[in-house]
């Protein structure tokens, strides 16, 4: 098998490590010369509210369906290596890794470009939704504005 | 039958997490919403506000045309990442 183009999609209650995301990206890779990887945290302010944890819920059927139409997508425009995704679900504390992407490409400017690209259909387009836990009680986040803006940048219909 | 899931805030409003409806003939999302609005209020209230659709885990818009046995998802805007 090729792995030098390999995609790695993720969805899972468990924690984790960069490092190790990291090396399955460089690990006998020779083709490519950049790595851009990326990584999403629970704040502990959103939208105005002081944030206790999350919850993040899914649709099990069709997540991993979604982050790979979107990673096909990138791979139709970038020159692309590897591509790692993991995206946490169940509860999260403030400061908990929340989803994780990196890629590598022969030039860095496929992967900074994927990178966002990935980054700004997922949040508009995979199927995950969250319940911050505020001192106020409990709270579905809304979707922001400006990530539909940033994916409009791509023009794609 | 054709499986109707609720996720997140609709599938509070909604009361349910799953429905079945029978479609004796193809109808579009939009007019499934409608059926759906006059079985009661909480579906109303899941449905009337900013509602995305997937059949059979692909987004789609509400003038598509839903097939009896396919799987239809309601949800709110996504909020992940």
């Amino acid at each position: 098998m090729d792995f030098s183009q390999s995609t790695n999609i993720d969805v899972t209650e468990s924690d984790f490590s960069v490092a190790e995301e990291y090396q399955a990206l460089v690990e006998e890779n020779p083709k490519d010369g950049a790595v851009v990887f990326f990584v999403g945290l629970v704040r502990d302010m959103n939208q105005g509210h002081c944030i206790q944890g999350l919850h993040l819920e899914h649709y099990p059927a069709m997540t991993k369906k979604a982050l790979l139409s979107i990673v096909e997508r990138a791979r139709q425009r970038w020159s692309l290596g590897r591509v790692r995704l993991v995206h946490r679900v169940g509860s999260l504390k403030v400061n908990d890794q929340i989803v994780f992407l990196g890629i590598s490409s022969p030039h860095r400017e496929a992967s900074f470009e994927a990178a966002q690209f990935i980054m700004d259909y997922l949040k508009t387009e995979a199927p995950f939704w969250k319940k911050e836990t505020t001192s106020d009680g409990e709270r579905w986040v809304e979707a922001n504005e400006k990530d539909s803006v940033a994916r409009k940048r791509w023009s794609e219909t | 039958m054709t499986k109707v899931l609720f996720f997140a805030s609709l599938r509070e409003q909604a009361q349910c997490d799953s429905l079945e409806v029978c479609l004796d003939h193809n109808i579009t999302v939009a007019e499934l919403k409608r059926k759906l609005i006059e079985k009661n209020d909480c579906l109303k209230r899941a449905l009337n506000g900013n509602v995305l659709t997937a059949v059979d885990q692909e987004m789609v818009n509400d003038s598509f045309c839903i097939a009896n046995g396919s799987e239809v998802a309601f949800f709110p805007p996504v909020t992940g990442g």
